[in-house]
């Protein structure tokens, strides 16, 4: 029988557990120093494990090809664009890998004493510095995981903060073109979720949101941009009304690669927002993390920013755990330390004139999208874009093309397809976000890929269903997988 | 670019922005550095920091080696660089791979199904928590003492203003035992009751014990409860008995070759039994088929998710921690089925040794970690006087214990050589 049934080696690829053979392995330790120890003695019996069913048993080289052989079924930046909206997949400068393993910096305990990590301090000092500089804002805590985890965090300080004035009121306003982890974070904080429908520029409705809010709302949560890549142009006089009634403004800073250095949120009446260091401030996404989610806030909301936080004396930085005021912990330790390093090194290596300047090429590169594109594809919202755009499959869907076959149909033309069916008051979405760091090249021939499967939509539509042609897999059975979910190898 | 756009300046992109919230300065942020001003720049900052220490601290953080091809593998960029796969077409490479994590996840907890991660230990209990009080329809958590006192802080700070319908949620501690440092049994009895959802409980626990985890998950059971099993040193199920009385697993997996850095990235897992899977929050990936009928992956079971069900969903979750899960998967694979034994084994050795050496406060089973007396010195004293030798010692726990005065937290791995072993006993005066 021939094993290599597909035209590439790496095609064929068994899972690890199907190609362990009995006794392979791939480490090595040092020769024990110390008098070996029985398990069963030192633990008792009943506690020490039979061997472990089914783990892997393979070699080095077995290792790193499988692995090696599993990356080449990716796509990635490094292959080309990844225009995904509001993912911000901008290209991730190798430095920051770099001295992210710098020995003093990997291998530093959370717990060893404050004089052995004031590099650590400084680093993380520097950082929150920047994180206010650029938001307009006068406190920042790095201790969030990812963006959904800095939204938890700042609606339980809006929670805290109203609390300490003795009412923490029911509920939170959402517009509707939010990403679904903010109702969510809402939800998981005990407040109410409000939905907000957007007008028909789709920005929010001031005088529509003036008559929701009452004395129950504590906040409300708005992505500016907001999903449409539109800036939300009333957003002062939204915090004005807000702030009239008592509430606070939380803004979800996930598109914040479309305002940083040309518009601070703290400089109009946004009282705390998160950052997604993973996005903004090109950190990997690694596949799906890790993240980092700091959160900014105003002097009045500094009290319950979680704990511990920096402080500085004579002596030296050192963690500061007195704040009753504070919503505590939200995570052990100080937050993901060696995603803070990755992001202080993209801050640096820009500065603040590099870091406007990323901006603008940022809404420089959407814009042009979108104006190459118009002709073919309905464009959602008339209103101006920031830095991504997002039509709709309106003019497609009448052949039968939606925007999800759209987008695998763009897999064939080598590259990852945008947002699909996001944000969903647009009907058939295409939401792209180029970034800053594709050069125009790149943008025309993703141009070029779009207008010729537009025309296959209209000729030829069948084609298009049935994409992708060209991957190692064809098209995935989603609804399968869900209908009778295998969750692991069995065997 | 900008003519065809119709623009004649960059500035002109964002002019239609009502002037008061566009920024007239310039950032406060100084001018763009060189690649080499900012390598030795952060050079710089990591020889501020210990160096080359021997370091005896756990607590949740273990200096564990790292084989050199975890970072070759989670270093090419097609790993590196790409999102998270829901295009599974062009994502069969992070869909396989997790798929493969699951699998492990399950065959090391003894569980039938495992998440794809989560931030870390710290916040996979809470999410624990959270998924007990839905299944079970209570809002009662008993959570033991010996749980990582910083794990018990988030559980506290996400269930203090969880629902406010159900005006929050009860959590109560139990005992350890003083005599042995597991969970008081007496206590535990104490905790629970009809409207409990879920014991908690870790082992090893904070104080590096072993728990009789068959007895407590009995106990749990026997009210209605699950029982929410909790590690932070996963090089221990390379030897213990996997936690399969549990209904759910919450655990970090830092010890799988993912660097200390000061407290992350780590990665935390969430897995439970079967019938709970509807409950479990974060993103699993599913076997299919392709349309030619070949074997693929994809992202499955989206309807407990937040980009799907909004304020329904089972958490807000979206980023988690891929890469980082990438790593533990490769040292999994790399150790395998001996290997995790043999490091295990070789910890256990190492601890012991030590630990033979010292007045141990607590007489249940250990792992890699212990607690040890101080006697008439402070433990301040003790570590002052290590520091001398380049050598980090243990964490003194009346920080977390009041107490346990003059008691410290020690933590000996693989790493943990023989002459710094010797020169930590000779400190305690031993």
């Amino acid at each position: 029988m021939i094993e290599k049934v597909r035209a590439h080696p790496s095609q064929n690829e068994s899972l690890l557990f199907e190609t362990s053979s009995p006794g392979k392995a791939g480490y090595q330790l040092p020769e024990l120093d110390v008098p070996t120890v029985d398990p069963a003695e030192a633990l008792g019996a009943q506690h020490v494990r039979r061997e472990i069913g089914g783990f892997p048993e393979v070699s080095e080289v077995d290792a790193i090809r499988h692995f090696t052989r599993l990356s080449t079924w990716n796509y990635a930046i490094d292959l080309g664009l990844y225009p995904l909206g509001s993912c911000t997949m901008k290209y991730n400068p190798r430095v920051n890998e770099a001295v992210a393993r710098t020995e003093g910096l990997m291998w530093i305990h959370p717990y060893q004493p404050d004089a052995l990590s004031q590099g650590a301090f400084a680093i993380m000092a520097e950082l929150e510095r920047a994180l206010a500089e650029i938001t307009g804002m006068d406190a920042v805590t790095l201790q969030p995981a990812a963006g959904a985890h800095g939204e938890l965090t700042g609606i339980l300080m809006v929670r805290a903060a109203l609390q300490a004035q003795g009412n923490p009121r029911k509920k939170v306003i959402v517009p509707d073109s939010a990403h679904g982890t903010n109702p969510a974070s809402v939800r998981m904080a005990g407040y109410e979720v409000v939905n907000v429908a957007s007008n028909d520029r789709g920005m929010l409705d001031a005088e529509a949101l003036a008559r929701m809010v009452d004395e129950d709302v504590a906040a409300i949560m708005i992505t500016n941009p907001n999903t449409l890549g539109v800036f939300e142009e009333h957003i002062s006089n939204v915090a004005r009304i807000l702030h009239s009634k008592g509430a606070l403004v939380y803004m979800d800073g996930a598109n914040m690669n479309a305002l940083a250095g040309i518009s601070r949120p703290g400089d109009y009446g946004i009282d705390l927002m998160h950052l997604n260091l993973h996005k903004t401030f090109s950190t990997p996404h690694g596949g799906g993390g890790p993240g980092s989610g700091p959160v900014a806030v105003k002097k009045e909301l500094e009290p319950f920013l979680p704990l511990p936080r920096l402080q500085h004396a004579p002596s030296g930085w050192s963690w500061n755990y007195g704040r009753p005021q504070s919503i505590g912990r939200v995570r052990a330790f100080y937050g993901n330390f060696g995603v803070l390093v990755r992001a202080l090194a993209y801050i640096m290596a820009h500065g603040g004139d590099g870091l406007r300047r990323a901006t603008l090429d940022a809404l420089l590169n959407a814009n042009y999208l979108r104006k190459m594109l118009e002709p073919h594809y309905e464009i959602a919202y008339q209103a101006p874009s920031m830095h991504e755009c997002v039509f709709s499959d309106r003019r497609q869907a009448a052949n039968g093309v939606s925007t999800g076959a759209i987008a695998k149909r763009l897999i064939d033309y080598g590259f990852h397809p945008y947002t699909v069916s996001f944000p969903l008051i647009v009907p058939g979405a295409l939401m792209i976000e180029p970034t800053e760091t594709e050069s125009k090249q790149e943008l025309d021939l993703f141009v070029r890929a779009l207008i010729s499967i537009a025309q296959e939509a209209e000729e030829n539509p069948e084609l298009v269903l049935m994409a992708p042609y060209s991957t190692r897999t064809t098209k995935v059975d989603e609804v399968a997988a869900a209908r009778k979910p295998i969750l692991k190898w069995r065997g | 670019m900008l003519d065809t756009i119709g623009a004649s300046t960059l500035e002109d992109l964002y002019a239609h922005l009502p002037e008061e919230v566009r920024f007239p300065g310039g950032l406060n942020i100084p001018s763009g550095k060189s690649e080499y001003e900012i390598v030795d720049y952060f050079r710089a900052r990591g020889a501020e920091n210990a160096n080359q220490h021997a370091n005896f601290l756990g607590a949740g953080v273990y200096h564990h080696y790292r084989p050199v091809l975890v970072d070759t593998v989670i270093s090419r960029g097609e790993f590196l660089t790409s999102y998270t796969p829901y295009q599974a077409e062009i994502s069969q490479g992070a869909l396989t791979a997790i798929f493969e994590f699951q699998t492990m996840i399950c065959q090391l907890t003894g569980m039938d199904v495992a998440n794809a991660s989560m931030y870390d230990g710290s916040t996979a209990v809470p999410e624990a928590a959270m998924m007990a009080m839905r299944i079970t329809g209570r809002d009662g958590i008993a959570v033991a003492r010996t749980v990582h006192p910083e794990y018990r802080e988030v559980l506290g700070t996400y269930t203090r203003h969880l629902d406010s319908a159900r005006q929050g949620v009860r959590v109560t501690e139990f005992e350890y035992d003083a005599e042995s440092g597991q969970v008081d049994l007496a206590s535990l009895e104490l905790a629970l009751d009809e409207n409990t959802a879920a014991v908690i409980i870790q082992s090893p626990n904070f104080f590096g014990i072993v728990e009789e985890t068959k007895q407590i998950a009995e106990m749990a059971h026997a009210k209605g409860a699950l029982l929410v099993f909790v590690f932070t040193e996963a090089v221990s199920l390379g030897l213990l008995e996997p936690p399969g009385d549990a209904d759910i697993v919450a655990g970090e997996l830092q010890s799988f070759a993912i660097a200390p850095s000061y407290g992350g990235p780590f990665a935390g897992i969430l897995a439970c039994k079967e019938r709970y899977v509807r409950q479990l929050p974060g993103r699993l990936v599913g076997e299919t088929k392709d349309a030619n009928g070949n074997r693929a992956f994809c992202l499955t079971l989206a309807t407990r998710e937040q980009h799907i069900r909004r304020e329904k969903a089972t958490s807000n979750i979206c980023t988690n921690q891929a890469l980082i899960a990438l790593m533990a998967t490769v040292f999994m694979t790399l150790y395998g089925k001996q290997g995790l034994r043999d490091l295990a084994t070789q910890n256990l050795a190492k601890a012991h040794y030590l630990g033979d050496k010292l007045w141990r406060r607590f007489k249940g089973p250990y792992f890699n970690e212990f607690v040890a007396a101080t006697g008439v010195q402070s433990a301040e004293e003790i570590n002052r006087r290590l520091l001398g030798f380049k050598i980090i010692g243990g964490l003194p726990l009346d920080r977390f214990y009041p107490e346990l005065k003059n008691s410290v937290l020690l933590c000996c791995t693989e790493m943990s050589r023989r002459a710094d072993m010797d020169a930590v006993a000779e400190a305690f005066g031993a």
